[in-house]
């Protein structure tokens, strides 16, 4: 399933925080989007997946979504939005029980999203009792569960350490490869920008205006952390950006 | 000192970090609580015996003692936490779950908030006891008035803590229900409810305690039998091992009350910790 946004600008209270913000978003691919902070990247996210509606323009969905799609844009959230009273797999059930998946039916899909992301093992266990990269990949896994078309990822890795953010990096890219998935990969980091992203869209300080879209041409599975064409990239793209981030940075304290 | 002194002298000397942390954080010390309740009582039964405090400041423990032995074997025991119990039971039950009811109602819907807030702001601080009267003649001089007393009186606390508990349901997890498609139902149901229920239970808490208190002034206005009557006799007769044997009984059922809501919070939040 294709995304377009047109025009995108949306408002807080006359505070403009996007402005005239167009990107097309075609299936298969990761489109990771960075900028400074309060830059409305987090917005932009809730926007496409319809948690909010924006000031002006619009959001069109092309094409259908993938046989057994419960949820066509599914988000993954910086805090895992994990429910603590659930287990692992009462957390996954979750999202499957509002569409009558029950019993042998929900089993199966519960089994084989947990195996995909290596959490067999954990079925039963509480939120509490899991570490942060647990808990993501309990996020990932539910996520998984509803088949979604479009995978709407909200700083997925930035309350991680940094080995397991490396390791989950690793996590995510297999399971593209294993069956590729459309995504919005929201971050402020640019080194997880260049390893997941298909194009890499900047947006500028406050209000957030699209700088530019860096397309970057090596496969996903070939990227590997400290790869010299990446921190290229990286560095092009925090080139972009530095002058962006710090005036940001300053603005913040006059607020 | 002399040896802080000569270490001070010697700075090439090797000598341990001095520790300055710990302290500042509660640690379960087990059986302290039941030493200062076994102190004072020893003290006020040496006090007594002894003449150093008289009978008229307040009674010998083992009197107080001997008063509830005879208490129970006379069998009035029951007689007068019967009614007590029922009075108590039935009143903070309709109280409280009305007050559950009400609390998450205002919690979901933002008219219902703001009708009723103010009006919860205005009858929360009215001292119920000062109703009882008007309640008599709404209610009858029997039992109802009695538990409406009660039940009004847990109705206002319950009804603050539970929208305070639904206010603070993580709205990340609403947003997440959302976000995967649920309907309204299922996320009050599974993700705002259960994500409530301990600020629910620990409101409880005051509420019931509320209720006891209550419970006593209900039954010193117009009771034959309770614990209120009890104390309320023992008093205008300045019997006082009778009045601490009432107020004893009052205060075993506040603890046991504390308890059996600590026993449900284990129960129910047993994905807390």
């Amino acid at each position: 399933m294709d995304l377009t946004l047109e025009n995108i600008t949306h408002r807080y209270d006359g505070l403009t925080v996007l402005e005239d913000v167009s990107l097309h978003i075609p299936a298969g691919e990761i489109l990771c989007v960075i900028g400074p902070s309060g830059c409305g990247k987090s917005t932009l996210l809730r926007l496409i997946g319809g948690l909010e509606r924006p000031s002006a323009g619009q959001i069109l969905q092309r094409g259908t979504a993938p046989e057994g799609c419960l949820n066509p844009l599914t988000y993954v959230f910086q805090d895992f939005a994990l429910l603590p009273w659930r287990t692992v797999e009462g957390n996954i059930s979750l999202v499957l029980e509002d569409h009558g998946i029950r019993g042998a039916k929900a089993d199966h899909i519960i089994s084989d999203v947990l195996a995909r992301t290596k959490l067999s093992d954990f079925r039963t266990a509480l939120p509490r009792q899991l570490s942060g990269g647990m808990k993501q990949r309990v996020a990932i896994a539910r996520a998984l569960a509803v088949k979604p078309a479009v995978m709407l990822l909200d700083e997925p890795l930035s309350a991680l350490d940094a080995q397991t953010r490396e390791l989950l990096m690793e996590d995510m890219i297999g399971l593209w490869e294993r069956q590729p998935f459309t995504g919005v990969y929201v971050t402020h980091n640019l080194a997880e920008a260049v390893r997941l992203g298909h194009r890499i869209a900047v947006l500028s300080r406050r209000p957030g205006r699209l700088c530019e879209v860096v397309k970057i041409d090596i496969p996903l599975t070939e990227r590997r952390a400290g790869d010299a064409r990446l921190e290229a990239v990286q560095a092009q793209l925090w080139d972009m950006m530095k002058q962006e981030a710090m005036a940001a940075d300053q603005e913040l304290l006059h607020v | 000192m002399s040896e802080g002194g000569s270490e001070t002298a010697r700075p090439d000397l090797a000598r341990p970090v001095p520790f300055r942390g710990g302290g500042f954080r509660p640690v379960a010390k087990r059986g302290a609580g039941i030493v200062v309740f076994v102190v004072l009582l020893a003290l006020a039964e040496w006090g007594t015996r002894t003449g150093w405090i008289t009978n008229l400041t307040l009674p010998r423990p083992s009197d107080v003692a001997a008063t509830l032995v005879e208490l129970w074997q006379s069998g009035m025991f029951w007689t007068h936490l019967g009614p007590s119990l029922t009075r108590l039971v039935v009143g903070s039950a309709l109280g409280v779950s009305a007050g559950i009811g009400v609390g998450i109602m205002i919690g979901l819907f933002s008219y219902v908030r703001a009708g009723l807030i103010p009006l919860v702001a205005a009858l929360f601080p009215i001292p119920k006891i000062a109703l009882l009267p008007l309640f008599v003649i709404w209610f009858g001089i029997d039992e109802g008035s009695k538990y409406a007393l009660i039940a009004l009186g847990t109705f206002t606390p319950t009804i603050v803590s539970t929208y305070g508990a639904v206010d603070n349901v993580d709205r990340t997890l609403v947003r997440m229900g959302q976000s995967f498609g649920l309907s309204w139902m299922s996320i009050v149901r599974k993700i705002v409810l259960p994500g409530a229920l301990p600020g629910i239970l620990s409101g409880l808490r005051v509420s019931l305690a509320i209720g006891i208190i209550l419970l006593v002034a209900a039954e010193m206005l117009g009771a034959e039998y309770g614990i209120g009557a009890y104390i309320l006799q023992a008093g205008s007769l300045y019997d006082l091992e009778r009045l601490f044997a009432g107020v004893l009984i009052l205060s075993v059922l506040g603890v046991i009350t504390s308890w059996a809501i600590g026993l449900m919070e284990k129960r129910l939040l047993r994905w807390r910790n």
